[in-house]
């Protein structure tokens, strides 16, 4: 049987999303500040976490782990030949997809705007005057 | 790779909107349909297994579902309204093998101009509203939006008499746009409260790729 799961915010998305406010043009990485965060066990692939290596910044995952709170986790910097290094791809893996935001918000480095996270899903709407 | 028929006999547990909101056109692509376009991304253009894509309008999420089982990496859908996402959350969460999506509340619309994505997706999927409840062009819309986060391929349906149009449209956007299929179907039946008889639509399924450099 399939365990149902509910699918929350994760670093991998995180790591995508930038501040879309009017006249923002730093808005990238979102600060994230959480409330209720989960960890999940997910399986390990490490052919896609090798394939989102080139996709993703690096920077902006530490980042995002020492604002979870789980700061030493991952090298400041991907080592050489990371794609092929099972011990390091196993590390991006639990940084990219086992972390799952439920609660807090997502801030703005330039304008401090907050999109709210609740029940796992950012909100990235915008009022009329800030688009 | 899963069989067209197992897909859609999947996909047919998908549950509908309870209570669709007509000025968003919640409307479900129906079962046999999604089916069909997704497969045919898979096998004929090898666009969906082991790439990222990114679901615009994701509604209940049929075509994100879909994604995920025919192997897609990471899919991600988003859509404006929060009861979507919610009925979305619960579909995936049923369907979908593999902790591979996730979703996301926003306005397509602001994410026209303004940068919003960091990376591109390698392919998206939508059936955007056809902009017939007072919000004409907003299909267009979503086309820009898509045209401004995709690698590889757009796949989107379309009103088949507004096909001239598209294409041009998508012409100056920087897009080549290929039919792949017509198809009808009977868009009102699935706001379950009218009473008319309704027709069927006609629309277009319509691949859109990054239109060729030529080489000067
Ligand atoms: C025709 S439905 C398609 C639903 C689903 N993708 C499917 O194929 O069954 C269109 C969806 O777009 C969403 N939508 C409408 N306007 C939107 C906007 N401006 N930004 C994001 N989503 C929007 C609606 O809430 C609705 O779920």
């Amino acid at each position: 049987m399939l365990l149902s799961r509910i699918l929350n915010m994760r670093l991998i998305t995180h790591n995508m999303l930038t501040s879309h406010v009017k006249g923002v043009t730093n808005g990238y990485p979102l600060i994230i500040e959480a409330t209720e965060v989960e960890e999940k066990e997910v399986d390990f692939n490490p052919e896609f976490i090798s394939r989102m290596m080139s996709r993703i910044e690096w920077p902006a995952l530490v980042k995002a782990m020492e604002w979870i709170g789980k700061k030493d986790c991952l090298p400041e910097e991907p080592i050489e030949n990371c794609e092929k290094d099972n011990d390091f791809l196993q590390k991006a893996h639990h940084a990219l997809m086992e972390i799952e935001v439920i609660t807090g918000s997502l801030k703005c480095p330039e304008s401090g705007r907050k999109f709210p996270i609740s029940n796992g899903i950012p909100n990235m709407l915008l009022n009329e005057d800030e688009v | 790779m899963m069989k067209l028929r197992q897909l859609e006999i999947e996909l047919e547990e998908v549950l509908k909107f309870k209570n669709p909101k007509v000025y968003l056109e919640q409307y479900m692509t129906p079962p046999h349909l999604a089916a069909c376009l997704l497969h045919m991304a898979d096998s004929k253009f090898h666009d969906i297994y082991g790439k990222t894509v990114l679901d615009i309008g994701c509604g209940s999420g049929i075509l994100s579902c879909g994604a995920s089982l025919l192997g897609a990496d990471y899919t991600l859908g988003v859509d404006i309204d929060e009861d979507a996402l919610t009925l979305f959350r619960e579909n995936c969460s049923m369907l979908v093998p593999s902790n591979s999506v996730e979703c996301l509340q926003c306005d397509i619309r602001q994410y026209m101009t303004n940068k919003s994505f960091r990376t591109s997706f390698d392919v998206i999927f939508m059936n955007p509203p056809y902009g017939t409840k007072n919000n004409k062009g907003i299909d267009m819309e979503f086309l820009e939006a898509a045209t401004n986060m995709f690698k590889t391929a757009i796949y989107s349906l379309h009103k088949t008499s507004t096909r001239k149009y598209v294409c041009k449209r998508a012409k100056s956007m920087g897009l080549d746009a290929s039919v792949q299929a017509e198809l009808r179907y009977n868009l009102d039946a699935t706001f379950t409260f009218h009473k008319v008889k309704s027709k069927d639509i006609e629309v277009d399924f319509i691949r859109f790729t990054p239109t060729k450099q030529t080489v000067k």
